[in-house]
């Protein structure tokens, strides 16, 4: 439809279409559309980041959104025009990501530290705060007088008044229902139920509310959480923001904050729950010289290089030997073959390695009764059958995506090199080891590359097919003989039973990266050479 | 001119392009904000405008929307559900909300208070006038440090289901009792035990761990758990090499190649005549006729099963706590309440008086709560999320044949070191 208006009405070679004014300027206005659509988004974006007080979303936003208008509006910024949209998808999708996974590694943010200090501290408060054991439930009315708020109960038949300030007393010609809730106190208000329940800082007020029973402060304090009824509850902790100390007034110990978010007393013991703080390069020290780590790491990193590089290697021999078969002239009905061998690369994995688990039991599993007559093979549960199944089960997984790329390659081979090859009087092998071969690396050798780095860290067929087991008998970490360095870290860093120590395991990941990206870079140099055949 | 028009018309789309997009959000918020029903309580409390998030997974939603109807009805506030996978709550809850994204209340179970805790995240609640309606055991696991900071509604134990038409409705006296009857009704498995494969599984084997008296951690006076490992010493030693004898190199009646759907394949066909499960496995039980028992003693002491409590837990961030514990205490914790959240969902009630003769399995409901009034409280102390790879491990390397007391005792070492460190 552009196009078609555009070729009717020819434009001067140096304006483009989306500028075009001349004839009906369509170009123009549809550019104008996009980028009020984009426009339109984006101001509800930065308006819903206003609301939600959410600042450096806000910012970023407002910064992309400026940038956007800025780069099609203008007249010089042709290459940006293309690559802007990636640009900000990069940003926003794996430079934030990095950039944060790199932040939480210097923190000790996991369990037990996640939250803030004020978190933490209030925390404190509400863990020490408990009900005086046998103390009654009153029903309550909240009054106020003024900006006063207070609580009134009746207590022996008598209505009584108190204030956070003032504990509760008795007044005169207080009434109260059947249920003892005060139903008039004289010189106080009582407050509707409904006021309380949809004013929220009302009943942020009315929550937080303290009502001293009596002078003694030992004796507690009325609390109410719904208000319509209080207890006598009781805090052993007093929190003192100045000194920024929180002492136990029933033991006395008074508790300091650390520099690891936790508060720790003068007697040794630490609070529950702490907060996150910023440790420096502590995680890193402890992934690489932890003791208990260490050796088993490098055991398992020694497996994960082989279980990749082996994964790799099988499933491209596998699929290229298959290619090559189906390529031939000979093979009838290839187009139905070739779809039968992507089927194992279109099932989910997870669903794949549950299924082959299942196959794989010793008892139960088709594998030993269809193939070895019945014996008793425990493919998943000796250290090197399960790392030979591990593997068997990947190449299943993985070939057909090596026989679709190594198709694509032959396919693409012209065929006069070969025959050049023949005329010389070059033999099968020859043709294939000589040409064919080096020329098919040339294509599939990044792929090669990228597929070593998702195999590093092929999480969901070690998790799902043997969780890493079976376990190590020799070391005093729960980790196994199948556990590739993503699983163990998965392990380590206590994410698996609930205890995560994100801070931990984000400096690992990074550790890991680090490797991923020396080995892959390591060899994509590697594949320049292949080039200059 | 024609140009005029088109310029004419992009303004206009574009206006109302911007309106549709501004008064998206008021129109969202005036839908969520629903108006009280007509009835004679909403003219004295109305509390429109108030918003509680409720977190919750798909079988409970029906249950829990029926008593936010009746709160919003009375009150007019509104409850908004946030559907979740369950297993995803825990860390959810976790994350979210020191951030202030978290929810008012929100489903979990009583294991992940020690977590909670730790992290900050729940207020105590109170459970009101009917406080006493609730089950002992339901009330102590949703406790922590003595303060209550659950409220219960369910709870959930694994028990010994046997297949009467092979062995009859008696429960066994005694493990040893149980398999000679299982191998006189002539069935190639006289036991099946669900050990999750290689992995492992100490939660369905711990009845028969507590009847030799080795509890996971040691509990104190009040019934609390300490972090003090439990399993250790002659006690734990001798279920294990108990465990070796009855695995895969001695008597083969536990063995690492059956998991928890196979073992509900063979009891479902006949091929097993006990197995031990929980009720969630019940609907795997199509074909046979069942009953439910508690697991019989191998130890001599009571077989004493995990028992685990599911609840509602309120955020210590929370804007509306006065709201969500009005929700808890008056729309919850009531018989009504209590009555439909179990014929959404029929889990056993941890509330007196919930009717479960509508349950798919009135009489194996009976069982179950057989089973889990001899049990303990799963231990909520974060220190248990540090304990099951350990121990899983264990037991599957004894039951595939390994040395008991080496492989256990190096287990309770490497266990006790690692909740040091």
């Amino acid at each position: 439809m552009t196009t078609d208006t555009a070729e009717k009405a020819p434009t001067p070679a140096t304006e483009s279409h989306g500028r075009s004014w001349t004839g009906l300027g369509w170009g123009f206005l549809v550019k104008l559309l996009l980028m009020m659509v984009v426009n339109a988004f984006g101001v509800s974006a930065i308006m819903s980041a206003w609301n939600a007080e959410a600042w450096v979303i806000l910012g970023a936003l407002v910064v992309f959104l400026v940038v956007a208008d800025w780069v099609y509006f203008s007249k010089r910024m042709l290459p940006l025009k293309y690559i802007y949209p990636g640009l900000v998808f990069l940003l926003v999708f794996q430079v934030f990501a990095m950039g944060y996974t790199a932040y939480v590694a210097t923190t000790n943010y996991g369990a037990g530290h996640n939250g803030s200090k004020q978190q933490a501290v209030e925390a404190a408060l509400i863990q020490a705060e408990r009900e005086v054991p046998g103390s009654p439930s009153y029903p309550l009315a909240v009054v106020r007088d003024g900006d006063t708020l207070g609580f009134a109960i009746t207590e022996d038949g008598t209505v009584e008044v108190g204030t956070a300030d003032q504990p509760l007393e008795a007044v005169d010609g207080g009434k109260a229902d059947d249920s003892g809730r005060p139903t008039e106190v004289p010189g106080w208000e009582i407050v509707p139920r409904g006021d309380l329940l949809s004013d929220q800082a009302l009943a942020k007020e009315v929550t937080d509310l303290r009502v001293p029973v009596s002078e003694d402060a030992n004796d507690g304090s009325l609390r109410t959480r719904e208000g319509s009824t209080a207890k006598v509850y009781k805090s052993s902790m007093v929190w003192d923001p100045a000194a920024d100390t929180l002492t136990d007034t029933e033991s006395g110990v008074v508790y300091t904050p650390n520099d690891r978010g936790t508060f720790v007393g003068d007697d040794g013991s630490t609070l529950a729950t702490g907060w996150y703080v910023s440790i420096g390069a502590d995680n890193f020290v402890t992934a690489v010289t932890n003791p208990d780590y260490a050796k088993p790491l490098l055991r398992v990193a020694a497996w994960t290089f082989a279980f990749a590089f082996l994964t790799v290697a099988t499933s491209f021999l596998l699929g290229l030997l298959f290619a090559i078969v189906f390529n031939d002239d000979r093979v009838k009905g290839k187009k139905i073959l070739r779809t039968l061998f992507i089927l194992p690369y279109a099932f989910p994995a997870f669903l794949t390695a549950l299924l082959w688990q299942g196959m794989l039991n010793p008892e139960f599993g088709v594998i030993n009764k269809w193939f070895f007559f019945g014996a008793d093979i425990n493919w998943l549960g000796d250290p090197w059958l399960a790392r030979f199944s591990v593997l068997a089960v990947n190449l299943w997984l993985s070939y057909p995506y090596w026989f679709l790329i190594c198709t694509g390659a032959l396919q693409s081979l012209s065929g006069e090199t070969t025959e050049a090859a023949k005329i010389d009087g070059a033999g099968r092998w020859r043709q294939f080891r000589s040409i064919t071969f080096p020329l098919l690396m040339v294509s599939t050798a990044p792929l090669a590359i990228s597929s070593f780095a998702f195999n590093f860290n092929n999480f969901t067929i070690i998790y799902m097919l043997t969780g890493g087991g079976p376990n190590f008998d020799d070391t005093s970490v729960p980790l196994g003989a199948t556990d590739i360095l993503i699983t163990a870290i998965y392990q380590i860093s206590g994410v698996q039973g609930g205890r995560a120590d994100y801070g931990l395991a984000a400096a690992l990941s990074i550790v890991v990266f680090v490797v991923v990206g020396i080995v892959s870079g390591l060899a994509f140099r590697q594949t320049k050479k292949l080039e200059e055949f | 001119m024609r140009n005029k028009i088109g310029m004419a018309a992009v303004v206009a789309t574009s206006v109302a392009l911007l309106a549709a997009c501004s008064s998206g959000t008021s129109s969202d918020e005036s839908s969520m904000t629903s108006s009280p029903a007509a009835s004679d309580t909403s003219s004295a409390i109305d509390a429109s405008g108030a918003k509680l998030t409720i977190w919750t997974d798909e079988n409970r939603q029906p249950a829990i929307e029926a008593a936010a109807k009746t709160f919003e009805a009375e009150t007019g506030a509104t409850v908004e559900l946030v559907v979740k996978n369950f297993d995803d709550i825990r860390s959810d809850f976790l994350a979210q909300v020191p951030t202030g994204e978290g929810p008012d209340i929100t489903i979990g179970a009583h294991d992940w208070l020690g977590a909670f805790v730790e992290g900050g995240v729940v207020n105590t609640v109170d459970l009101g006038t009917n406080a006493d309606k609730f089950s002992s055991v339901a009330v102590q696991a949703m406790s922590y440090n003595g303060q209550v900071y659950g409220m219960p509604y369910s709870t959930e134990a694994v028990a010994l289901i046997q297949n009467t038409d092979l062995v009859g409705e008696d429960a066994p006296a005694t493990f040893d009792d149980m398999i000679q009857k299982g191998v006189d009704s002539g069935v190639k498995y006289p036991f099946c035990i669900n050990v999750n494969g290689e992995v492992g599984d100490g939660y369905t084997m711990y009845p028969l761990q507590t009847s030799f008296g080795a509890p996971v951690f040691v509990q104190d006076a009040s019934g609390s758990y300490t972090t003090e490992v439990g399993m250790g010493g002659a006690n734990g030693e001798a279920f294990a090499k108990w465990l070796g004898e009855n695995g895969e190199k001695g008597k083969g009646y536990i063995s690492t190649t059956i998991d928890y759907a196979t073992a509900n394949e063979l009891f479902n066909s006949g091929k097993c005549a006990y197995t031990v499960a929980g009720p969630w496995a019940l609907s795997s039980y199509t074909d046979v006729n069942f009953k439910v028992n508690p697991v019989p003693s191998a130890g001599g002491e009571t077989a004493a099963p995990f028992v685990g409590v599911q609840g509602f837990y309120v955020s210590s961030q929370s804007a509306n706590a006065l709201l969500a514990n009005e929700f808890l205490t008056n729309y919850i914790a009531t018989p009504e309440a209590m009555q439909a959240l179990y014929d959404a969902d029929p889990r056993l009630p941890a509330f007196e008086g919930v009717d479960t003769s509508t349950a798919p399995f009135p009489d194996a409901i009976a069982g179950f709560q057989a089973s889990a009034e001899q049990g303990v409280p799963m231990p909520n102390i974060p220190q248990m999320g540090s304990v099951w790879d350990y121990w899983n491990a264990a037991e599957s390397k004894i039951i595939k044949g390994a040395d008991p007391v080496k492989t256990w005792d190096k287990m309770i070492t490497d266990l006790t070191a690692a909740l040091q460190g």
